[in-house]
């Protein structure tokens, strides 16, 4: 056999061996960085910095699948419920004129203990647990109790 | 410039190691070459397939988080939000079921080629224990993504277990870590499906190729028998194991496909309190067994018909684990040929139950 | 501190269950200090309805509390004699009196209980039943006939006859009853209607004491049919937004004008149901055409809306299959989800947004809608499109593995003819 042939099937076989190691690699090692959500069940969420976040207000974050509304009062403390509300799963909000959590849909109200106190919600707003951890607010799924 | 470094290296390390004899006894060591040669690489591919399965085993663990909380939603996660972990998931899932397939292939090979045969016989009886380890990979890794069918086939499949005379309800219990299907059982199996087997397969495997590269290829009848001019043979390294890898990039291709095009689903989530789903099956390895379990009448002699087929399996099983020591030696002037009569029954009835089960 | 709350609790329970019936219980203690209840059991003339769990005994208010007399005398002509204070059994017409006497005293109630109304009386006389009663019409409910005599509980006690989900079997036992109202000539079968709307479904069935029974629209001590006028405000104590949408709109101004009972006309009132989009629009099921004609302005109007409404909800229908088919192949659905769930909302304001009766709004809300639910259908396809992108990746791979496998099976061939050589040479 010529030599040039070989050297071409060792190229061809070089080569391949590469490209292989490439497809292999690549893959491998785009599964090992972590992606931008690094845990499949979210237990809690970071919510920005602490300064950030002006009194009397409110916001909505994505916890996991489910939509958080996040609450500085008046006072500075912080509160978090679900934000789906109880009637027909609208997303509420916080109003800095009544100073409640509010439903835009159908005019549910809810006071800033998330229980539903006029309109047609059936039920309380599930509270979920605020903390501060070097100024950044981080909001997590409150403790079972039992 | 490249080879001189190359070679310093070997240098270096058979000058600790001794390799050289070892390269040599593999350059010489040669396999045969015939009609039936091709069923020498089914043991190989089930090997490629295991390492397959370890790679990406590995990479699973990465983030799989055992829990009922947990298992489903990280599966989940794994499918949807890591890269590539679709594709991890569906090749160690397909790879499984392929590694138990060829292992099946590699032991029927074995059997009508009569390779088990003195000095095989424990070569033959690591292989049957490798099978039996390749199924119980199956079995446990099969309820950890914690969906639906998965928890309903791991309930009655410990059920099946719970049957065993005297020590079945026993079983049962330490199986499920409990009465029932739960968490506990979760737990269990996990550790069982990447830590207890793999450590025995591990040892099982190392025996097992320890054996085959100790005694060489088995020579089929025909073949011994030819004049050494005749035999044509192939150098181990590299003739043979570059075959080998050659098929073993066909198989990485085939596995590729199977796992881009028919990705392997994920259920709903496992609800303990629902009433079981239509449809309920194990996986196909175990559907001869549970199909045969489910056709015998409720009562066989004096016990009961799931007891009895139980019984029958372990015997079973255990004879043909025992195959070496009880094979019928087969007399070249008789036309009959028990042993391969043996076999094909046995192959037939486990065809015959499979698609049974699944046409019901 | 948990455990002692609970085995109170328990405990409670506990006694509830194996002393079912009244008196048993105490009934030792009883008769030493309440001569009345003790020569009553005697007697075997307890009221048919005593109950020992009636809100009176429990605070100590026995026989004596309502019927005056003297509980402690054993001599029955002194105990039950008018000097004793014995007032007996009430007549129909002296109930409302007899009650009042300390409920509409807050001086007196104030020492069980500092913020109870005291206005039942009042508001009652000012009911249909009190106004009925006073002209005397025996027939009308008093205070017993729905707190009953002997077993009065607060409402919030479940086993109460006023507790919220017994609230329509204790009116439907009068008003349900044909013969009984014969004569007053309006439909008995309101329960039946209630127990079928969505109301009753949620109040009876799923026993939600959230939904409203019959005193929530009716009042209670004071109950009355609402009034035309009152009609849209009954329903907008709840449905806070639809009242207000429809009382700022012209149609609510014309339903003024035209003497319309508001909220009812097209609900209906005891067997309201859920609603659906069909319910606007000119076709059958439209509510729309009972006034309006098919090709006058309103119908135009109608037809809009309805047009938008089932735009929205369509598009949403898709977009969810879709999701749902991202779902299935195992791709991202995160935020499609979150897309899903603000289309949904616009799709339910919009809905809410009917009672404008402006199709303007309705639209703005609509697009709205449109945009979400479109951005998820956009990127639901892109997940999908991923999907399939991968088959690419695969033929990009099968590519190097086929190159390589070419390569090998050279390799091989050369390998082979190699040895053949050296065999040959030999």
């Amino acid at each position: 056999m010529s030599t040039s042939r070989r050297k071409f099937i060792n190229l061809l076989l070089g080569g391949g061996l590469l490209g292989w190691l490439g497809s292999i690699f690549y893959p491998v090692f785009s599964y090992l960085k972590p992606p931008p959500v690094p845990e499949a069940n979210v237990n809690s969420v970071k919510a920005g910095p602490v300064a950030d976040f002006p009194k009397n207000s409110g916001k909505i974050i994505k916890f996991g699948r489910k939509p958080v509304i996040l609450i500085k009062m008046d006072t500075g403390e912080l509160r978090a419920f679900s934000a789906t509300c109880t009637h027909l799963d609208c997303i509420v909000q916080y109003r800095d004129d009544s100073k409640q959590i509010w439903c835009a849909c159908h005019n549910g109200i809810y006071d800033l203990r998330g229980r539903n106190v006029s309109g047609p919600p059936p039920r309380p707003l599930d509270e979920f647990a605020v903390n501060i951890v070097n100024d950044e607010i981080i909001v997590s799924k409150m403790k079972e109790i039992g | 410039m490249f080879k001189k470094t190359n070679e310093k290296i070997y240098h270096w390390m058979d000058e600790r190691f001794n390799l050289t004899p070892l390269i040599e006894y593999m350059q010489h060591k040669q396999v045969p070459v015939h009609k039936h040669s091709v069923w020498y690489y089914m043991g190989g591919v089930a090997l490629f397939l295991f390492i397959v399965q370890v790679c990406s085993g590995i990479l699973l663990l990465l983030y799989y988080q055992p829990g009922v909380d947990s298992s489903y939603e990280s599966v989940r996660f794994i499918m949807t939000k890591v890269n590539f972990g679709w594709l991890v998931r569906s090749v160690h899932s397909w790879s499984a079921n392929l590694m138990v397939f060829f292992v099946f292939v590699h032991m029927f090979s074995t059997f009508f080629t009569r390779a088990f045969q003195k000095p095989r016989e424990l070569t033959w009886v690591t292989g049957f224990i490798l099978l039996a380890l390749a199924m119980g990979f199956g079995f446990s890794g099969y309820l950890l993504p914690w969906d639906e069918l998965a928890f309903f086939a791991t309930k009655v499949g410990t059920d099946i277990a719970g049957a065993v005379p005297f020590i079945g309800e026993a079983i049962k219990i330490v199986l499920r870590g409990g009465e029932d299907v739960t968490g506990a059982t979760l737990s269990r199996f996990y550790a069982i499906h990447v830590a207890m087997i793999p450590a025995l397969f591990t040892v099982i495997l190392s025996l097992h190729l320890l054996f085959v590269q100790r005694q060489g290829m088995h020579e089929p009848d025909y073949y011994k028998n030819l004049k050494p001019e005749q035999k044509k043979t192939i150098p181990f390294f590299p003739n043979f194991v570059l075959r080998d890898v050659l098929l073993w990039l066909i198989v990485l291709n085939v596995l590729l496909f199977l796992a881009v095009y028919f990705p392997w689903e994920l259920g709903p989530k496992a609800d303990p309190f629902a009433s079981a789903p239509e449809g309920i099956r194990p996986e196909w390895y175990f559907m001869f067994m549970f199909q045969s379990l489910k056709l015998l009448p409720a009562h066989v002699w004096f016990m009961e018909g799931e007891v009895a087929g139980i019984l029958l399996f372990s015997v079973a099983g255990l004879a043909w684990m025992l195959t070496p020591f009880w094979s019928i030696k087969f007399d070249k002037s008789a036309r009959f040929n028990p042993m391969l009569f043996i076999g094909i029954a046995v192959i037939a009835f486990i065809i015959f139950m499979t698609i049974l089960g699944y046409l019901m | 501190m948990k455990n002692i709350f609970l085995r109170i609790v328990v405990s409670g329970l506990f006694l509830l269950f194996i002393k079912p019936d009244f008196i048993l219980g105490d009934v030792e203690t009883l008769m030493k200090t309440d001569n009345c209840i003790s020569c009553h059991i005697e007697e075997e003339e307890l009221p048919e309805d005593f109950n020992k769990h009636d809100i009176h005994m429990q605070k100590d208010l026995s026989c004596s509390g309502c019927h005056g007399g003297n509980p402690a005398s054993d001599d029955m002509d002194e105990a039950m004699s008018i000097e004793a204070g014995f007032v007996g059994v009430p007549s129909k017409k002296e109930i409302p009196e007899f009650c009042g006497k300390c409920h509409s005293d807050i001086g007196f109630m104030r020492s069980y209980q500092p913020r109870i109304p005291t206005d039942q009386t009042d508001q009652y006389y000012k009911s249909l039943h009190g106004l009925r009663l006073k002209k005397g019409d025996t027939k009308v409910a008093d205070c017993s006939s729905c707190h009953t005599a002997h077993s009065i509980m607060p409402a919030s006690d479940p086993r109460s006859s006023v507790y919220a989900l017994n609230v329509p079997e204790t009116c439907n036992a009068c008003h349900g009853d044909e013969e009984y109202m014969q004569e007053y000539e309006i439909p008995t079968d309101q329960f039946t209607k209630f127990a079928k709307s969505v109301h009753g479904v949620a109040l009876l069935k799923e026993q939600d004491t959230g939904a409203p029974a019959c005193n929530d629209c009716h009042g209670n001590h004071g109950a009355m049919p609402p009034g035309i006028s009152s009609i849209s405000h009954v329903c907008g104590s709840c449905h806070v937004n639809n009242m207000q949408y429809f009382s700022d709109s012209r149609m609510g101004a014309a339903f003024k004008k035209e003497k319309l009972h508001g909220c009812e006309e097209c609900h209906g009132n005891h067997e309201v149901q859920k609603t659906s989009d069909e319910m606007i629009g000119v076709d059958d099921k439209a509510v729309c055409s009972n006034c309006h004609e098919p090709d006058d302005k309103g119908a135009e109007v109608a037809t809009e809306i309805h047009k938008q409404l089932t735009t929205l909800a369509t598009t949403y229908e898709k977009a969810l299959a879709q999701q749902k088919e991202v779902e299935h192949k195992g791709m991202d659905d995160l935020d499609i989800e979150f897309l899903l769930q603000e289309a949904k909302q616009s799709l339910t304001q919009a809905r809410t947004l009917v009672h404008t009766f402006d199709s303007v709004k309705v639209t703005v809300k609509v697009k709205e809608g449109l945009g979400k639910a479109d951005l998820a259908i956009k990127e639901a396809q892109a997940q999908i499109e991923d999907y399939y992108f991968r088959r690419r990746g695969f033929g990009a791979a099968t590519f190097i593995i086929t190159l390589l496998i070419v390569a090998l099976f050279f390799k091989i061939r050369e390998i082979d003819q190699r040895n053949l050589n050296k065999e040959d040479r030999r």
